[in-house]
């Protein structure tokens, strides 16, 4: 039991009348690498929101690390380990790379409350280290956010995530924006991270990629979980009918009927 | 992996072609504006706007009239300061005019001298009281005190109501009038210590708006509160998401800028010798378009002390422009407007090229 990282109970959000979320029991052990799937707006996003206190749930527990925790906001699940790629990237279009990676934990020289200096060499220094490390390119690290690509976004997210120490990593569709190259870098990350035994929340609509890269396959319908299963019981077809509704665990069937 | 020329690595990039500082515009503006008033100037009024025209005064400028330029918009700069850092974080502060009436009112309550002529000064707010000639440091701690209140409560309404900044700050304008008003009864409060005085004397304005502008230039742009301030402008919910806590930034920066109109309260009322209800109207606007002219995108996220600064000085040059070719204050007014308007239309244009670049 011990080794379980992130478990949730019961994980219930409603945005006024819509269950965006019901009732989402959950678990991720050390050294997984678990995908979560479903059709859009199944409620994947809305999970993840509710584990990093983007938002506050209505209802449910979560415990990590072997705690019960309550995260105020998304600082306190930052600073407890938890690191995301947002589906919105949560990026601010007018900083720059370095700014943009270490917005909300600056490397500062001189303390000072609020007004603690600001470290820009070391920052920009870590940020082409962190770069080079996830073998993401960016032409020009002083480059606004506001004058890239798509996909260079997204590459400056999922560096974000990857450059720091974290006990569990979540990317919400982190390789939705890139091509081809830039993908099989996604992956490679998310390789890397599983090799290191940091435990791996992916979701994304690529079976490719989730067949190749994850253990366990987690699909939401609906706001419900619907199904659990391994990757190896299981295939692309089985997964796309519990995706649909065409089928649903037997576990999950007095819950998904409601 | 070789690189190749593909995918998000492939583009050349020359690094020494850097993007142009957007104060550069406003600077080229602000040279633009003198020749055209110096031109106007040798046409209509056979005189110079800029350079020294009198033969009985040494130097090569003008220089009593660009005292006055800088002097006239030092105190509403003060405020700018503040009004600019509240407009990056995609705010605004429309209370700024009325809470330094309210502030130099009460501010100036307590830096009345006793005696008025060697006779004692009776009308003094606090006369009974015995509070008059107090030490200055009493009538700062008191105006300062009260900008930072006002700005703290404007603050925490957008914080933690989530009402838009432009209501609670519409709303912290009228009360602060009100406020103004009633602490007198519609009296003015006048006669000053000498130290109190001594503030607002001479070019003293000017050195206290190069000192502010100097600290919030240097604090937005290497410190965290800076960064912050920004991002949050940028994009709350990406600031959010990132653990900023955007709330407790946001009180922060409307206190920053209640404070420094209260700083600005006591510069005005030391200046003008006395504190009445009404003063300080229209000045929230004067800021936010000093801000505006500067190259603050009323959107948040862009701008700087530097361009606030560099638009206080085309508002001055204009203002003073007009005075030097006598044209009529109505037209003042009303040339006003429109440069407000022009400058704000002039920031979404900017924008839509960025938008169109990207
Ligand atoms: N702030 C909100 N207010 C109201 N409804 C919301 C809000 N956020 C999400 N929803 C609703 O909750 C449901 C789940 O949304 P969610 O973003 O979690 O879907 P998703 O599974 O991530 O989909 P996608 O694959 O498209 O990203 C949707 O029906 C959505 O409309
Ligand atoms: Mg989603």
């Amino acid at each position: 039991m011990s080794d379980i990282v992130l478990k949730t109970e019961g994980l219930t959000k409603h945005y006024g009348g819509v269950h965006a979320l019901e009732g989402a029991n959950f678990e991720i052990r050390r050294g997984e690498c678990v995908a979560i799937m479903g059709d859009n707006g199944a409620g994947k996003s809305t999970f993840v929101r509710q584990i990093t206190a983007v938002e506050q749930r209505t209802s449910g527990r979560i415990w990590f690390n072997g705690g019960h925790v309550e995260f105020a906001d998304p600082l306190e699940a930052r600073e407890a380990g938890i690191e995301t790629v947002f589906q919105t990237l949560a990026l601010a279009d007018h900083l720059n790379v370095p700014d943009n990676l270490f917005l909300g934990r600056e490397l500062v020289k001189f303390r000072l409350g609020p007004f603690s200096i600001l470290d820009y060499k070391a920052m920009r220094k870590a940020t082409i280290e962190g770069l080079e490390k996830t073998g993401v390119k960016i032409p020009n690290i002083s480059n606004t956010i506001q004058n890239m690509s798509g996909g260079q976004r997204q590459c400056v997210a999922i560096a974000r995530t990857a450059t720091f120490k974290s006990k569990l990593i979540i990317m919400d569709e982190p390789t939705a924006a890139l091509g081809v190259q830039e993908t099989a870098q996604v992956e490679n990350i998310v390789r890397t991270l599983k090799g290191q035994g940091e435990p791996v929340i992916l979701i994304s609509h690529n079976m490719r990629q989730v067949m190749d890269l994850c253990d366990r396959i987690v699909v939401f319908r609906r706001g419900r979980i619907v199904a659990n299963l391994r990757k190896d019981e299981t295939d692309g077809q089985d997964v796309v009918a519990y995706i649909t509704g065409a089928k649903t665990q037997a576990e999950y069937e007095d819950v998904a009927a409601a | 992996m070789a690189d190749t020329a593909h995918g998000i690595g492939g583009l050349s990039f020359d690094s020494k072609k850097r993007d142009l500082p957007p104060e550069l515009g406003v600077g080229i503006a602000l040279v633009l504006i003198i020749v055209v008033f110096e031109a106007l100037g040798w046409l209509f009024m056979n005189d110079s706007f800029l350079f020294n025209t009198r033969e009985n005064i040494d130097g090569i400028f003008n220089v009593a009239r660009i005292k006055i330029i800088i002097l006239q918009v030092a105190i509403i700069g003060i405020i700018a300061i503040g009004v600019t850092q509240v407009i990056i974080t995609g705010g605004i502060d429309l209370s700024s005019g009325s809470v330094v009436a309210a502030t130099a009112m009460i501010a100036m309550s307590f830096a009345q001298a006793g005696q008025i002529y060697g006779n004692p000064n009776d009308r003094a707010v606090f006369f009974e009281l015995g509070w008059v000639d107090l030490p200055i440091i009493v009538p700062l701690i008191v105006g300062l005190g009260c900008g930072l209140v006002a700005g703290a409560i404007n603050g925490l309404l957008i914080a933690y109501t989530k009402i838009p900044p432009f209501i609670a700050t519409l709303g912290m304008m009228v009360t602060a009038r009100g406020v103004a008003k009633w602490w007198t009864k519609g009296q003015p409060v006048s006669f000053p210590t000498d130290s109190y005085a001594a503030i607002g004397s001479g070019m003293t304005p000017v050195f206290i708006f190069a000192a502010v502008a100097i600290l919030f230039g240097l604090a937005l742009k290497y410190t965290v509160y800076g960064k912050h301030t920004y991002a949050i402008g940028s994009s709350e919910a990406a600031a959010r998401m990132s653990g900023i806590k955007v709330d407790r930034h946001k009180v922060l920066v409307y206190t920053i800028a209640g404070l420094l109109a209260g700083l600005a309260a006591i510069v005005l009322s030391s200046k003008n010798l006395t504190a009445q209800a009404g003063m300080g109207m229209m000045y929230e606007l004067d800021a936010i378009a000093m801000a505006v002219i500067g190259g603050v995108s009323l959107t948040g996220g862009r701008g700087s002390i530097l361009g606030t600064v560099l638009g206080a000085l085309i508002f001055g040059v204009i203002i003073s422009g007009f005075t030097f070719l006598k044209l009529d204050a109505y037209y003042q007014e009303m040339v006003k407007g429109a440069i407000i308007v022009g400058a704000v239309v002039l920031d979404q244009w900017r924008q839509r090229r960025a938008a169109m670049k990207s």
